[in-house]
């Protein structure tokens, strides 16, 4: 059962995104068994559990990158799942999502990544263009890496702009896919910083999917984990500190169970 | 036993389902690309790597095959003393034939494995979810450039090739086996009809697509890792070998079709 506390902000009555009832199968394994989420508006929501749990799942169903088997995805009293392709294409560009690889491409410079969005969009000049994405590389630290390619950049400048292009149109919520994933403590916590930033800035809504417990107790206002299937935890960091579910709490002290144990020596 | 082949069966047909949905979804986007000037930026790019650095392969093909053709027919139409006709050997077989099959086999080798590697490596760095998330169609953005830009360039790399086999025809004819230049080219002349140019250069736009489709399918669907990158690539030659070969029997038999029916009609007309 989800460690509700009263005071929380999903009571809020008007949620920016809800996840109603979701289910999600890859073949025979149940990926999402019956999930529900209710995030409001302004939030910073932090998803934890195990590599491979389903949390990257989770918030590609947020974007329609992914559909669910059943149940409802809904953005602002929309269904996500339920609309045509090229209503989602436009309802994507609200969203800004930053990959747990930055997914930058090969082929352009990092100048021409944070632009790319804005070129889509259609609606700037080459000018206009190249002053937001200044402006957009300025606000991750970067500004003058335009002409630079991606294989010249380290992990963590990668990450920076992605994350650069990911605001590119002022989205009004950011999904980050294990944004701290591969970087040194000092990148990832500059990383974190970044988050902090572009919440205070921007006033986006951030849902981020991590098992790195320095962004959870930097970033989040809310987490919760998730474990075969559904939410196990719901709560603020200091609830999550402070939990006595021993799924929790061996998640935070980052113990393996016995059954961990077993299953590696059966793997032997 | 009976399960494994109507598990392969399913298989199989889920495959070529869900390439007839991409390949109409790519298709449809065609015209509308064509003439949306914002897409040709995309174009150009695809036409250089595609086109322009496809040409020495093609030449270097054209010429051996001709070279080739023409040795091992000099004998032959030498001891029937038809030495002066060997042009026509040479020069038919590869406007209808080997021009537009080697020209497509070599397109699937260089092309079709270099498109099957990109885009099956944005898939796996999650290139082709930014693309998704960013509402830009990764079909319309990624696939339709490349598919037209080999629908336009393989006919036009197939003239490469019989151009240069024909050059290499003349040179073992005229200068190995002393085989007077103009009743070679006469008789050449004589024989290919445009028809059969037509005919070589039609198949070679349906290899074209072909190649551009199955190897933009292969990549956008190829598993993660560089092995199934790898994998993704030799299914995308294997493939498009294979479907190169067939597509050419069936085109054979409808050009002479549409031949005998046109050609019908000719004293009438």
């Amino acid at each position: 059962m989800p460690d509700h506390d009263s005071k929380h902000p999903t009571d809020s009555p008007t949620p920016l995104i809800e996840l109603v009832d979701v289910y999600k199968a890859f073949k025979t394994q149940v990926v999402l068994n019956g999930v529900n989420l209710s995030i409001p508006e302004g939030q910073t929501v932090v998803i934890i559990g195990a590599s491979g749990v389903g949390k990257s799942v989770l918030i590609k169903h947020i974007v329609g990158l992914l559909q669910p088997d059943k149940g409802e995805i809904v953005f602002r009293g929309q269904r996500i799942d339920q609309i045509s392709t090229a209503a989602l294409a436009k309802l994507r560009r609200r969203f800004g999502y930053l990959f747990q690889l930055s997914a930058l491409f090969d082929s352009m410079t990092a100048g021409e990544n944070v632009g790319f969005p804005i070129r889509q969009d259609g609606s700037k000049t080459r000018d206009q263009i190249d002053r937001i994405v200044a402006k957009k590389l300025r606000l991750v630290g970067l500004d003058g890496i335009q002409s630079k390619m991606p294989s010249e950049l380290s992990g963590g400048q990668k990450k920076r702009v992605a994350l650069a292009r990911a605001i590119a149109l002022d989205p009004e919520v950011i999904l980050y896919d294990e944004p701290t994933t591969g970087l040194d403590p000092v990148r990832a916590d500059v990383i974190n910083e970044l988050i902090l930033r572009l919440k205070k800035t921007l006033h986006v809504t951030s849902i981020v999917v991590t098992h790195d417990l320095s962004t959870v107790f930097k970033v989040a206002d809310r987490v919760l984990m998730l474990m075969s299937g559904d939410f196990i935890f719901d709560g603020t960091p200091d609830e999550l500190r402070n939990s006595d579910e021993p799924r929790v709490q061996r998640f935070i002290s980052g113990h393996a169970s016995d059954e961990d144990i077993l299953e590696l020596d059966g793997a032997a | 036993m009976l399960a494994t082949v109507g598990a392969t069966t399913i298989r199989t047909l889920e495959s070529m389902g869900t390439f007839s949905r991409f390949s109409w979804k790519t298709v449809s986007q065609i015209p509308v690309a064509c003439v949306r000037g914002r897409d040709w930026r995309l174009l150009m790019p695809q036409f250089y790597l595609i086109g322009v650095r496809s040409v020495p392969v093609m030449v270097v093909t054209g010429v051996f095959v001709g070279l080739v053709l023409a040795a091992q027919a000099a004998d032959q139409l030498h001891a029937a003393g038809l030495e002066t006709r060997m042009g026509v050997l040479v020069n038919l077989s590869l406007v209808k034939e080997l021009g537009p099959v080697l020209a497509g086999v070599m397109l699937a080798g260089r092309v079709g494995g270099a498109l099957t590697a990109e885009l099956g490596t944005m898939r796996v760095t999650e290139q082709l979810d930014a693309l998704r998330v960013m509402g830009t169609d990764p079909v319309r953005h990624l696939v339709v450039p490349r598919v037209i830009a080999c629908i336009v360039l393989a006919p036009i790399l197939t003239m490469y090739c019989n151009m240069m086999g024909s050059i290499g025809g003349w040179f073992v004819a005229v200068i190995v086996h002393h085989i007077p230049s103009e009743p070679y080219q006469y008789y050449t002349a004589e024989a290919i009809e445009k028809w059969d140019i037509f005919s070589g250069l039609t198949k070679s736009v349906v290899f074209g697509g072909l190649i551009g489709l199955i190897s933009c399918f292969k990549g956008f669907n190829c598993r993660s890792g560089a092995e199934g990158v790898g994998r993704a690539c030799t299914s995308a030659f294997v493939t498009s070998f294979i479907v190169i070969l067939i597509t050419d029997f069936f085109m054979l038999r409808l050009m002479q079709d549409m031949y005998n029916t046109i050609w019908g009609f000719k004293p009438v007309l």
